[in-house]
């Protein structure tokens, strides 16, 4: 139907779209494999750090990828601070209320951006926004590399952290068994609302790889939300390597699904593959 | 039941005494607030599943109503019914799938979600529903026309809110109704006690499906336009759930105490801060975090629990 040039080229461009994802959809599953809780304000904060990342270049003139040693210890605290103080606080031991709490979040932070910077949408210019790397027959351009690369990083040393360190293994044993982990003497509120934070530091690495090649408006959240839980969903809730694959795949499925069925209807394939994992393989595509 | 009918006396006098153009069109917007809430109240509040893609039946409402109208020439009271009849269709669709699958909790909220969205991606991109400019109907008033005055509006939504109320007080007080919170309240054990799971939630997702098609096609005749945006977009499905999420959640009143006590609080922000968009929704979000924390039960349960 189409050279194999532009099919390759298209396949690349979704993989870089896709190792984005990914990253964000690490955050999202972190915590949910942690607290057993989706985030719905994950977008919002997704928006947010994307706004963060667009002032500091703004006012300071801060490269977005010198922004990562703001935004991402920034995106951290406001995480943590959430989940103690509003999110941990509200759930009354009932998932329910959390899944609301997020939502209303998410309203919040989503409205609040409408209100102090308008729907305006606005993107950043750099020196190099516009250069573009020849990889085979294909051009890239330099900030989607340059995503990919420092998404693969991110992913790697979160995987690592999670594995190797004290805090790691106090993370896992409260996603395997909280009751356990409270008797061996891990403040599980405290490990909840670390992960929580790391989930949103996640977003805030994400956003500064993102925003070169993008843009930020207030509902720029709700575009990646579902896209974040269709790829946990295939992943299989909680699992990082599936979190990985996943964002790949999508960010592949999305690019070609554009490429024969146009921009939109591309969208939707994402949403139906969804709903099928949902219903017939609700523990994701790579569990046994 | 008796309350009921005080509400309805009170609600149906309104018109009579007050004249003001703007205090009936909060009203209307109470009532029409009212009823999604109510509608998805009776899946959540009372069958315990929470969607968070309640548009995609407002949506279809409202499109079936719209598209009826303008592309195929029905009268908009004919076309009432059948709007109702397909949304409670897409709830059964929608129902079946999920609940054949046992999807619950977060997982039930998300396939809504992507539900709602497949809707509205589908409308933005097929032709008979005017796609992405929206559909805008012909303007002709009369009652026959199902366009009329503000108090003639006021009427027939609450004629629907009436009868989102006797549905709610019917599964406070009927058989169902206990099923169906058995169901909410523990399913494997109403599965061991002889319920039809399967059924019932059916059954409640339909009924809930059904009354917000009925909300979408009163939104198409008060506002003779509807786009994908609005119909299939998340705010109507955050409508439909803060109301008796702050009202009460399983609770007959729960979703007009919620809806009036919003939407006064959504005018006096509107008010106070001038020429700001959003800004009553920040407040709407604010509320929700607020009560779900410290009121978890809703005002009509705290104000149940405060009489005795």
């Amino acid at each position: 139907m189409f050279e194999f040039g532009i099919v390759f080229s298209a396949i690349l461009n979704g993989l870089t779209q896709g190792a984005v994802y990914a990253l964000i959809a690490l955050g999202l599953t972190l915590i949910y494999g942690v607290l057993h809780i989706i985030n719905f304000a994950h977008g919002a904060a997704l928006m947010m750090a994307l706004y963060g990342v667009y002032f500091l270049q703004r006012s300071f003139g801060l490269d977005p990828y010198v922004s990562l040693v703001v935004m991402v210890p920034l995106m951290f605290a406001a995480g943590y601070a959430a989940y103690r103080w509003v999110i941990g606080r509200a759930s009354h031991g009932k998932d329910e209320n959390i899944l609301l709490v997020t939502l209303g979040l998410a309203i919040v932070l989503e409205n609040l951006a409408l209100f102090l910077w308008k729907s305006d949408t606005r993107t950043i210019e750099t020196g190099w926004t516009y250069k573009m790397v020849p990889i085979g027959p294909a051009l890239l351009p330099l900030p989607k590399v340059l995503a990919f690369a420092g998404a693969l990083a991110v992913a790697a040393v979160l995987l690592f952290f999670i594995k190797k360190s004290d805090l790691g293994r106090a993370i896992r044993a409260c996603a395997k068994e909280r009751q356990g982990a409270r008797l061996v003497g891990i403040d599980v509120e405290h490990v909840f609302a670390m992960s929580f934070g790391i989930g949103l530091a996640c977003l805030g690495a994400a956003a500064c790889f993102l925003l070169p090649a993008y843009y930020v408006n207030p509902t720029v959240g709700n575009g990646f939300v579902l896209v974040a839980f269709t790829i946990v969903v295939l992943g299989g809730m909680g699992s990082f390597a599936g979190a990985l694959a996943g964002g790949l795949l999508i960010g592949v499925v999305e690019s070609l699904g554009g490429l024969w069925f146009g921009e939109s209807l591309g969208q939707m394939g994402i949403f139906l593959i969804f709903i099928a994992v949902l219903l017939f393989r609700p523990q994701g595509l790579f569990k046994a | 039941m008796k309350k009921i009918f005080i509400f309805t006396g009170l609600v149906a006098l309104m018109p009579v005494f007050v004249t003001s153009g703007s205090v009936l069109n909060l009203v209307v917007m109470i009532l029409y607030a009212t009823l999604l809430g109510q509608a998805w109240n009776i899946l959540a509040g009372f069958g315990g599943q929470f969607s968070f893609g309640h548009a995609v039946f407002f949506g279809t409402g409202a499109y079936a109503s719209a598209v009826l109208q303008a592309k195929f020439g029905w009268n908009a009271w004919a076309a009432l019914p059948a709007a109702i009849a397909l949304g409670a269709a897409a709830g059964a669709f929608i129902g079946a799938l999920s609940f054949r699958y046992g999807l619950r909790g977060s997982y039930f909220a998300l396939v809504t979600l992507a539900f709602a969205e497949v809707f509205r991606v589908l409308a933005n991109n097929v032709p008979f529903t005017g796609m992405g400019v929206g559909l805008m109907l012909k303007l002709e008033p009369g009652a026959r026309n199902f366009q009329l005055e503000r108090a003639g509006f006021l009427y027939v939504i609450l004629a629907f809110v009436v009868i989102a109320l006797l549905i709610s007080h019917w599964l406070k007080h009927s058989r169902y109704g206990a099923w169906l919170q058995a169901v909410r309240d523990n399913e494997a054990a109403a599965s061991a006690l002889g319920v039809n799971v399967f059924r019932v939630k059916l059954g409640a997702i339909m009924l809930s499906a059904a009354l917000m098609a009925a909300g979408g096609v009163f939104y198409v005749q008060y506002f003779q336009y509807i786009d994908p945006s609005i119909a299939y977009g998340p705010a109507v499905s955050i409508e439909a759930l803060l109301g008796p999420i702050v009202g009460g959640l399983g609770s007959v009143w729960g979703p007009v105490l919620g809806a009036l006590v919003l939407n006064l609080l959504g005018e006096t922000t509107r008010g106070l801060v001038e020429n700001a968009p959003g800004v009553n929704l920040i407040v709407y979000g604010v509320v929700l975090v607020a009560m779900i924390s410290f009121l978890p039960r809703g005002l009509a349960g705290t104000l149940r629990g405060l009489k005795r």
